[in-house]
C-alpha cells in the first residue's frame, strides 16, 4: 500500500514542478547576488545571505532561510492538502477503500508521502543551492579569515567544513520536522473537504494567523503554542555553542502538532461516511 | 443449500431528518442475477455504499459473504468487485498503470498481477490499449476500464451500478454476455440500472426500492407471469367482440385484451367462429409496468404531482 502511494507520488508531474519552483527561487537570488555583488548587510534580509559572498558552501542555509517563511509551507500545504481530498475529488478514494485498504493505513501511507515530499524537496533545495553557491561564489579564502576552513559561525568562531556539514544536517532535520507539522495540519483538512485547494488554504490561514500573532506582544501568552513560533530556531544550530533552548521547544511543539492533527484526521476518517 | 451473498435486516440510514434507507430487508443468494431498481433518490446508492463499508448504517444489520458489515467488511471485500456511481481513475496515468495501482493497493499477490490485468482488460474489450493517459479515454472506454478493475480478482460477487453507462448497443450486448458468462461460472451479480430492458434480459430476480423502502423483491419470472389475459390482434375486431362479448376487457383499434386462460384455445375459438387472427399471445406485465406501479417520482422532479402508487404487499396482482 505504502509502495503504491509512493509510486503515485513519483509519477505525479505536479510534485516535480513544485520541487523545481522551490529550487528556482534561491537560484534566481543567487544570480542577482553574484552579478551585482550587493549583499544585504548582516542582520537584514534572510539569514546567511550576507555571509554567502565569502563562502558559497553556506548557500544551502541561506536558500532554506529564503524558502522557509512562505514558499516551502505553501508547497507542503498544497501537496498535503491534496492527498486525501484529491482522491475524493477524482472519485478514486472509494475504490481504494473497497480494495480493501483500511482507512487508518491509507492515512498513514499519505502521511509517509507527505514526509517523503518534504525530505525530497529540501534535499533538492540543499543540493542545488550548494552547487549554485559553490559555483557562483566559490568556497571562500581561508587566508582572509585567518583560520582553516574559512567559515564563521554566527557567534564569530570558525567552523570546519565537517562542523558546518553537521550543523546543516541538524538544521535540515529540524526544518523537515517543522514542515511535516504543516503537512499534518493540511492532511487533517484534507480529510474534511473534497477540495485540495480548500485544505491548503485552511492550513495557510492557520499559519498566517500564527505568524501575525507572533508579532503581537498582546499574544505573548499563546506564542509558545503557535505552530510557526519556532520555525526559524534552526538558525541556533549555527551558533557556537549550539543554543538548544528554542530548538528543543520547537521539536516538542512540532511533535505535539503532528500527534494532535494526525489523531484528529484519524478520528475523522474512521467515523465519517464516504460519499465521494 | 446456497449461501446468501448479501443479507440486510431492517437496515436504516438517517441523515439528520432525512431517512435515506428505511428498514430494508433484502437477500441476494449465491448465483443470483439480482436487479436492484428504483427511482433516483430512492436510496439505492446509499444502500450499495453501506454494503461496501463506505457509509455506516444508523440501524439494522448488513451481512456480505457471511461477514457483518461494517465490522468485518474488509474480510469480504477481497471477494467483491464493484462499480459504484461511475468509474474513477487517476487521469494522467495509463489504463494499465491505474489497474496495477488498484491491484497493488489490496491484498492480492504481485506474482500473477500482469496476467490478471491482461485477462481483465481482454474480457472487457480493452486488450489493445496503449500508454495513453485515462483522461484521453472516451466515456465508454472509462466504463470498460472500471469494469476491468472490478473483475481483477475474479470476484465471487459483483456489485455494479449502471454497468453499461456510456456504451453503444453493441457494447451493451458485449457486457451483458460477459456478465452472463461470469454468472455461469459462479459469480453472483448484483446490479443496479435504469435500463429496464437490460435488467429484463439479464436478471432473474429484482428488488425495487422507493423513498428508502424495499417495496418489492421477487423473481422476475413470477412478476412477469401471464396475467390470465390474452392479447389478440385481429383484422375484424367488431366480430371478435361480438363473439366474445363479456370477456373483452379492453379494445384499442384492432387490438383486444381478452380475459381468457389459454391463447391457443382462444385462437381456435376465434378461427372456428370465422374471425381471423393476426397476432395472439398471453399478456405479461412488463418490468416497466411493475416498477411504475410500485414507485413514485425520482428526487430529480420537484413539484407536487404524484403518480398513483400501488402497495402490493397484500399480494394482489393489478
Amino acid at each position: 500500500m505504502i509502495a503504491v502511494e509512493l509510486r503515485k507520488l513519483v509519477l505525479r508531474p505536479r510534485m516535480w514542478v513544485s520541487v523545481a519552483l522551490l529550487c528556482g527561487l534561491p537560484f534566481v537570488v543567487a544570480i542577482f547576488l553574484a552579478t551585482t555583488h550587493i549583499t544585504p548587510p548582516p542582520g537584514q534580509g534572510a539569514a546567511f545571505l550576507s555571509a554567502v559572498e565569502r563562502n558559497g558552501s553556506l548557500y544551502p542555509a541561506a536558500a532554506l532561510a529564503l524558502v522557509l517563511p512562505i514558499f516551502l509551507p505553501i508547497a507542503v500545504a498544497s501537496f498535503a492538502g491534496d492527498t486525501v481530498a484529491g482522491e475524493a475529488a477524482h472519485g478514486t478514494l472509494r475504490y481504494l477503500l473497497i480494495r480493501p485498504v483500511a482507512r487508518s493505513k491509507l492515512l498513514l501511507a499519505k502521511l509517509i508521502c507527505i514526509a517523503v515530499f518534504v525530505v525530497v524537496s529540501i534535499a533538492f533545495i540543499v543540493v542545488t543551492a550548494y552547487l549554485t553557491g559553490v559555483g557562483l561564489f566559490g568556497i571562500g579564502q581561508a587566508a582572509a579569515v585567518g583560520q582553516p576552513g574559512g567559515v564563521t559561525s554566527l557567534s564569530g568562531t570558525a567552523l570546519t567544513p565537517f562542523d558546518l556539514a553537521m550543523r546543516l544536517l541538524a538544521a535540515i532535520g529540524y526544518i523537515v520536522l517543522s514542515m511535516i507539522g504543516v503537512g499534518v495540519i493540511a492532511l487533517f483538512f484534507s480529510t474534511v473537504t473534497v477540495s485540495g485547494i480548500g485544505a491548503a488554504l485552511g492550513t495557510l490561514a492557520i499559519l498566517i494567523t500564527s505568524e501575525i500573532l507572533a508579532t503581537l506582544d498582546a499574544a505573548n501568552p499563546v506564542k509558545p503554542y503557535l505552530p510557526t513560533n519556532y520555525w526559524l530556531s534552526w538558525i541556533d544550530f549555527f551558533r557556537a555553542p549550539v543554543f538548544w533552548h528554542n530548538i528543543e521547544r520547537g521539536i516538542f511543539s512540532q511533535v505535539c502538532y503532528v500527534i494532535v492533527f494526525f489523531g484528529a484526521a484519524w478520528a475523522n476518517m474512521a467515523s465519517k461516511d464516504i460519499t465521494s | 443449500m446456497t449461501d446468501n451473498m448479501i443479507v440486510t435486516r431492517s437496515v436504516t440510514k438517517r441523515y439528520g431528518t432525512v431517512l435515506a434507507v428505511d428498514a430494508v430487508s433484502m437477500t441476494v443468494r449465491e448465483g443470483d442475477r439480482y436487479g436492484f431498481l428504483g427511482p433516483n433518490g430512492s436510496g439505492k446508492t446509499t444502500l450499495v455504499r453501506m454494503l461496501l463499508g463506505l457509509v455506516f448504517p444508523t440501524g439494522g444489520e448488513l451481512e456480505v459473504l457471511g461477514h457483518p458489515v461494517p465490522k468485518e467488511v474488509r474480510q469480504a471485500l477481497p471477494f467483491i468487485g464493484a462499480l459504484v456511481e461511475g468509474p474513477a481513475a487517476i487521469p494522467h496515468l495509463s489504463g494499465r498503470t491505474n489497474l496495477s495501482m488498484i491491484d497493488a493497493a489490496g491484498p492480492s499477490g504481485r506474482r500473477d498481477r500482469k496476467d490478471r490485468i491482461e485477462e481483465a482488460l481482454t474480457r472487457v474489450g480493452l486488450g489493445g490499449i496503449d500508454r495513453r493517459p485515462v483522461r484521453s479515454y472516451s466515456l465508454g472506454m472509462r466504463q470498460r476500464l472500471g469494469l476491468a478493475a472490478a473483475l481483477l480478482r475474479r470476484p465471487r460477487l459483483l456489485i455494479l451500478d449502471e454497468p453499461t453507462n456510456g456504451l453503444d448497443p453493441r457494447g451493451i450486448k458485449e457486457i451483458r454476455d460477459l456478465l452472463l458468462e461470469l454468472n455461469q461460472s459462479g459469480t453472483t451479480i448484483f446490479m443496479s440500472s435504469h435500463l429496464l430492458s437490460e435488467v429484463d434480459e439479464l436478471c432473474d430476480r429484482v428488488g425495487i426500492v422507493d423513498r428508502g423502502r424495499l417495496v418489492l423483491e421477487d423473481d422476475l419470472a413470477t412478476l412477469r407471469a401471464p396475467t390470465g389475459r390474452v392479447v389478440v390482434d385481429t383484422p375484424d375486431p367488431a366480430a371478435a367482440v361480438a363473439m366474445l362479448d363479456g370477456q373483452v376487457e379492453m379494445r384499442e383499434g384492432t387490438r383486444l385484451v381478452v380475459r381468457a386462460p389459454d391463447p391457443a384455445a382462444l385462437n381456435e375459438r376465434l378461427v372456428r367462429g370465422g374471425v381471423q387472427v393476426r397476432e395472439i399471445g398471453p399478456e405479461r406485465r412488463t418490468l416497466e409496468q411493475v416498477v411504475f406501479d410500485v414507485t413514485g417520482h425520482g428526487s430529480d422532479r420537484v413539484d407536487d404531482i404524484q403518480p398513483v402508487v400501488y402497495d402490493i404487499s397484500d399480494g394482489v396482482t393489478r
